[in-house]
C-alpha cells in the first residue's frame, strides 16, 4: 500500500464496497473479483444491473471480462506502460480534468513530460492490447461521471507493485475520479485483516497508524504510554531479516500466524534462511512448512476463540467474537502478554478491548474507536474522536499529505524482472482459487472443499498444451531459475498461450519454489505474478 | 437525489416515510407485522406468494405490499377477516402439498412456512390434491435439495440469476409441476455452481439446506454469536451458531454492514477447519538433539516435537530471547506478524518486540 501513500497520503481503500453499486464506469485492474473477493463482486453485480460499464485489464480471460467492454488483455508485467498509454491517451484528447489538477495536485508538469513518449503505437507494442481498445478504454474512464478502480493483487505482486499502484493513483487524478461517493480507488488485497495488520504497525520503521519511529515526538509519546526507552534505528524487513539469517546475523525469531514457509516466493531460500536461525518460535492452529523448522510450537487460536477486531478492505473496523474456548488453553494476545511478562516487561489486559482503548489513545485514526462504539457496525477509519461518525469516502476536502495536494508521480515502463526466454519460455502467473485460502491450512481442513477443489492444477492454454504434447490431466515438470514441482495440468483457455497459471494453496504442490526472487523496491513485496518457467511432460 | 417525505395512514395511524419507498419497508420500518415468503431484502420484490397483501382505501382488490409504492394520503389496513382468510387459504395450499415433516426436518423452528401456519392456524389437509413425490438432490457436496417442500417463492432463482449471476437455478414446468431445477444433478464443478449458498440463505423452508450442519442440531435453541469472517478482505459478518461448545454452521447476518447475508464459499461452509483434529492442541518442544525439518514433521510431529506445558513453553521461549539478546544484541532478533490476526494481536506483538527484544525487527506479511 505504499504506492497510495506516496500519492494521496494514506495506504487504503478510498471508498467503501457499498458505493460501488452506483458507480457507472468501473475499471477492474488485476483483480479477479469473482474469485478473490466473492461477496465485492457481488456489488459489482449490481452495477453492472445498473448498467454501469465496465473495463476489465487482466492478463487472464477472468469471468468479469464477460461483461467487460473492453478487456485489455495486457502481457504480464506491463501495467505502467498501460496506464501511462490511457494517460497519454486521455491529455492527447483534452479528456482530463483540469481544474482538479490545478487545485489538488502537483506534479503534473513532469507526468506530462513522461507521458509523452508513451503513444498508443509504442503502448500496443509493449502491452500487446490493440490501440483501439487503449482509446476505447481512455474514452470510457475519463467520460465517466463516478467512476471507480478496484486494483488486486495482479498490480501490488511485481516488482514494480508499488509504482504500479501510483500509476492507478495518476490515472485517477488526471480525470478527477477520487475524492468523492462511488468515484475513487479500491485496493483489493489478500487476507482478511491486511489493513488492521498494516494499522497496527508491526513494521519497522513506523509504529501504529503510519507514525513514523524516526520523529522523536512521535517516539517519546509511545514511551511515556510503554513506559520503556524505545529503540531509534529503523528496523529490518522481514526479506532482509531472512537475509541477515543466511548471514548467521539474525539468531532468533518470532513468527505469528504467517506460513511464510509456504506463501513467501523463492522458498528454498526462505527455508534456508529459517535453518540458519538459532531460535526459531511459530505459533499458528496447524503444522505448517513454517512450522515444521521451529525450536517452539505454541498453539494459537482460530477466529472463533477470541475477541478483537479485523479492519476491513474499506478500512471498517468490525467485532470478532469468541464463540468457544480456546483449543489449546489460550489466544495470542494472550501468550504475548504472558510471554511480554516472563521477559521483565509486565504486560496485563483482562479483554481485548483494553488493548483497544491502548490503541485509540496513540492511534489518531483509531482515537475514536471502541468496542462499545462498533458493537452494531463497525466503524471506517479515520475515526477522530469519540463523537466522530467514521469516514466512508477520504480525500473529500484535501489529500493527507503534507499542503493537502495529491502528488503526481512519474513512472516509466520496466516490466517484469525475470522475462522469459529460451530455456524458460513461458511466464508462470500465480494467484489464488475462490474454494481456497493462502496457505490452503484451513479450507484444506474442510472435506466438501476438497471434493470440489482437491488438488493443485497447472492452467496451461490449449495451444501450448498440444506444441508440449500434454493432454488434459497430465502430469508435468514445472522448473524456474530456482526449482521445480511436479503438477497436474488443466488445459483452458482461461490463460493466454505463453502463461500458465499456478494458486499456492497446497503443502503438497509448494508454487513457491518456483517463484521469482525479484522484488518490489519499495515495500518489498515479491513478484508472485510472473517469472519464468519451463514445462516438460513427464 | 431528492428525498420528499410523505404521510399515509397505515391501520388508521399516520405515518411519514420517504417517497419511493414500498408499503411493505414502510410497516417494516414502522414495526408492523406483515408476513412474507417470497421477500429477500437483497432482491427486487416480485409479489408472488400473495401472503403479502394489504387493503388500500378506494382499490376494490387487496394489494401486495411488496410492490405498491406508498402514497401521500393513502389509507392501508394490514390485518383484517378477509386478509386473514385470504392469507390462511394460500398457506393451507401450499400445506396440501407439503410433506408433514417439520419432526424431522432440519428446518424446524426456524421456517417462514411454519411460523406463518403457527400465526394463521393454517392446516394440513384442508384441500385435498396431488402430493409431489419427487426424488431428493444430494449431488451438491455443500446442498440439499428437497422439491417436495419447496415452495415455489422462487428466491434462490431470483438470488442464482440476478446477484450472484450464475443462473444454476431455474424454474423448469409449469404450474403444479413448476419447480425450481438445479445443475446439482449435473457434474460437480465451479463452472456450474459457485457453491455459495446464497440459495439456501434465501430459501424460507427447508427445501435447500446446508449438509455440513444436518443433524447437529437445529438453528433453535443454539448460541448465535456475531463475528467478521477471517478469510478474505471483505469483511463480511455473520452469525456462529454454537451448541455444547461446538459450532453448528454458519448463518446469514442480513443487517452486515458490507454483505447483508450474503457469502461465499470460504465464509459459509469453510469453518470445520476450526475443530479439525489436526489443530495444534498443546505447546510442542523440539526434542533434543533432533535436526529433522522435512515436510514429514508437518504430518508426524512426533518425530521431532514433544508436548510441553504453556509453562514450560513460555519459559523457555523467553529465556531463550533473553540469552540471545545478551550475547548477540537486541537486534539479532525479530517478530513477524500476520494479518490473520486480529489488530489487538498485530499491536502486541509490534510491542513486544520493541519493548522486551529492545528492536524495531518486525514485519508482517500484509505487503503479500
Ligand atoms: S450455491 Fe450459489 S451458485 Fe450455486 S445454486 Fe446456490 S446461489 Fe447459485
Ligand atoms: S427451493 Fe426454497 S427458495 Fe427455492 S423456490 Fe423453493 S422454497 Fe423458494
Ligand atoms: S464470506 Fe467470502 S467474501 Fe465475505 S469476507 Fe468471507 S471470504 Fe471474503
Amino acid at each position: 500500500m505504499a504506492g497510495l501513500a506516496n500519492s494521496l497520503g494514506a495506504g487504503a481503500a478510498s471508498n467503501s464496497f457499498n458505493q460501488i453499486k452506483d458507480a457507472d464506469v468501473l475499471f477492474i485492474f488485476g483483480s479477479n473479483t469473482t474469485e478473490g473477493h466473492p461477496i465485492v463482486s457481488l456489488h459489482v453485480h449490481k452495477a453492472i444491473k445498473n448498467g454501469a460499464k465496465i473495463i476489465v485489464a487482466d492478463p487472464r480471460k477472468i469471468e468479469l471480462t464477460k461483461y467487460a467492454n473492453p478487456w485489455l488483455n495486457l502481457k504480464p508485467g506491463s501495467n505502467i506502460a498501460l496506464l501511462n498509454g490511457l494517460i497519454h491517451i486521455i491529455l492527447k484528447e483534452g479528456l482530463q480534468n483540469n481544474e482538479f489538477i490545478k487545485n489538488r495536485t502537483e506534479g503534473f508538469d513532469e507526468l506530462k513530460e513522461t507521458i509523452k513518449n508513451y503513444t498508443p503505437e509504442l503502448v500496443e507494442k509493449l502491452t500487446g492490447v490493440s490501440k483501439d481498445k487503449l482509446e476505447k478504454a481512455a474514452h470510457i474512464y475519463a467520460s465517466a461521471k463516478n467512476a471507480m478502480i478496484l486494483y488486486g493483487l495482479g498490480i501490488t505482486e511485481h516488482q514494480t507493485g508499488t509504482e504500479n499502484a501510483m500509476a492507478i493513483a495518476n490515472l485517477a487524478l488526471s480525470c478527477g475520479h477520487i475524492g468523492r461517493p462511488s468515484t475513487g480507488i479500491m485496493a483489493l488485497r489478500g487476507q482478511n485483516n491486511v489493513q488492521g495488520a498494516s494499522d497496527m504497525g508491526p513494521a519497522p520503521t513506523v509504529y501504529t497508524g503510519y507514525q513514523y519511529v524516526s520523529k522523536p515526538e512521535i517516539r517519546e509519546k509511545f514511551e511515556t504510554t510503554w513506559h520503556v526507552k524505545l529503540p531509534t534505528a529503523p528496523g529490518l524487513k522481514s526479506v532482509e531479516m531472512f537475509d541477515k539469517a543466511i548471514e548467521g546475523k539474525l539468531k532468533g525469531i518470532f513468527i505469528m500466524g504467517a506460513d511464510t514457509g509456504q506463501t513467501d516466493p523463492n522458498l528454498n531460500h526462505i527455508w534456508k534462511a529459517f535453518e540458519s536461525i538459532d531460535f526459531m518460535v511459530a505459533c499458528d492452529i496447524f503444522h505448517t512448512h513454517t512450522t515444521r523448522f521451529a525450536d517452539v510450537i505454541l498453539p494459537g487460536a482460530s477466529f472463533a476463540e477470541k475477541d478483537g477486531t479485523f479492519t476491513n478492505g474499506e478500512r471498517r473496523i468490525q467485532r470478532v467474537r469468541k464463540a468457544i474456548a480456546p483449543i489449546a488453553g489460550m489466544a495470542e494476545w494472550q501468550i504475548i502478554s504472558e510471554l511480554c511478562t516472563r521477559m521483565g516487561y509486565p504486560l496485563k489486559y483482562n479483554h481485548p478491548s483494553e488493548i483497544m482503548e491502548e490503541i485509540a489513545k496513540l492511534t489518531p485514526n483509531y482515537a475514536g474507536i471502541t468496542y462499545e462504539r462498533i458493537e452494531e457496525e463497525g466503524i471506517q477509519w479515520p475515526c477522530t474522536t469519540k463523537d466522530h461518525p467514521g469516514t466512508t469516502t477520504l480525500y473529500q476536502e484535501q489529500f493527507n499529505r503534507p499542503g493537502g495536494k495529491a502528488l503526481f508521480i512519474s513512472l516509466e515502463h520496466k516490466g517484469s524482472g525475470e522475462v522469459p526466454d529460451n530455456e524458460y519460455p513461458y511466464v508462470l502467473i500465480t494467484g489464488r482459487r475462490r474454494e481456497h485460502y493462502n496457505n490452503g491450512s484451513m479450507t484444506r481442513r474442510v472435506k466438501e472443499i476438497m471434493e470440489i477443489s482437491p488438488e493443485e492444477l497447472l492452467e496451461l492454454h490449449p495451444a501450448d498444451a498440444d506444441k508440449l504434447e500434454i493432454k488434459n490431466g497430465d502430469i508435468v515438470k514445472v522448473t524456474s531459475r530456482r526449482g521445480k514441482i511436479h503438477v497436474k495440468t488443466k488445459v483452458t483457455n482461461r490463460s493466454q498461450a505463453g502463461n500458465v497459471f499456478l494458486a499456492f494453496h497446497f503443502d503438497t504442490t509448494v508454487t513457491n519454489i518456483l517463484t521469482s526472487a525479484y522484488r518490489d523496491s519499495i515495500a518489498g513485496t515479491p513478484e508472485y505474478k510472473s517469472c519464468a518457467v519451463r514445462i516438460d511432460k513427464l | 437525489m431528492q428525498h420528499s417525505t410523505i404521510t399515509l395512514k397505515i391501520n388508521g395511524k399516520e405515518i411519514s416515510c420517504q417517497k419511493g419507498m414500498t408499503l411493505l419497508q414502510v410497516c417494516r420500518d414502522a414495526g408492523i407485522y406483515i408476513p412474507t415468503l417470497c421477500h429477500d431484502d437483497r432482491l427486487e420484490p416480485y409479489g408472488a406468494c400473495r401472503l403479502c397483501i394489504v387493503e388500500v382505501k378506494g382499490q376494490r382488490r387487496p394489494l401486495s405490499s411488496c410492490t405498491t409504492p406508498a402514497e401521500e394520503g393513502m389509507e392501508v389496513i394490514t390485518e383484517s377477516d378477509n386478509l386473514i382468510r385470504l392469507r390462511k387459504s394460500v398457506l393451507e395450499l401450499l400445506l396440501s402439498n407439503h410433506p408433514n415433516d417439520c419432526m424431522l426436518c432440519d428446518k424446524t423452528g426456524a421456517c417462514t412456512l411454519q411460523e406463518l401456519a403457527y400465526r394463521y392456524g393454517a392446516r394440513y389437509g384442508k384441500y385435498m390434491g396431488e402430493m409431489w413425490s419427487l426424488p431428493k438432490k444430494e449431488d451438491n457436496p455443500f446442498i440439499s435439495y428437497d422439491p417436495n417442500k419447496c415452495v415455489l417463492c422462487g428466491r434462490c432463482v431470483n438470488i442464482c440469476q440476478n446477484l450472484v449471476m450464475k443462473g444454476t437455478i431455474d424454474m423448469t414446468g409449469r404450474g403444479f409441476h413448476s419447480k425450481p431445477d438445479t445443475a446439482f444433478g449435473k457434474e460437480l464443478n465451479p463452472e456450474i455452481c459457485l457453491f455459495c449458498g446464497q440459495c439456501v440463505s434465501a430459501c424460507p423452508v427447508g427445501a435447500l439446506t446446508e449438509k455440513q450442519a444436518m443433524g447437529k442440531g437445529r438453528a433453535l435453541g443454539a448460541k448465535r454469536i456475531k463475528t467478521t469472517c477471517s478469510y478474505c478482505g471483505t469483511g463480511c459478518n455473520f452469525y456462529l451458531n454454537v451448541r455444547d461448545n461446538k459450532i453448528v454452521n454458519v448463518t446469514s447476518d442480513y443487517d452486515a454492514p458490507v454483505n447483508k447475508g450474503n457469502l461465499c464459499i470460504k465464509g459459509r461452509f469453510g469453518y470445520e477447519f476450526i475443530q479439525h483434529p489436526d489443530r495444534i492442541k498443546t505447546p510442542l518442544i523440539r526434542k533434543h538433539g533432533v535436526t529433522d525439518t522435512s515436510p514429514d514433521v508437518m504430518s508426524d510431529p512426533q518425530r521431532a516435537f514433544r508436548e510441553a506445558t504453556w509453562d514450560e513453553a513460555l519459559d523457555l521461549v523467553a529465556k531463550r530471547f533473553t540469552e540471545l539478546k545478551e550475547k548477540y544484541g537486541a537486534d539479532s532478533l525479530g517478530g513477524f506478524s500476520s494479518s490473520r490476526c486480529t489488530n489487538e494481536e498485530n499491536y502486541l506483538l509490534a510491542k513486544w518486540v520493541r519493548v522486551a527484544l529492545g528492536t524495531n525487527n518486525v514485519d508482517n506479511c500484509a505487503r503479500v
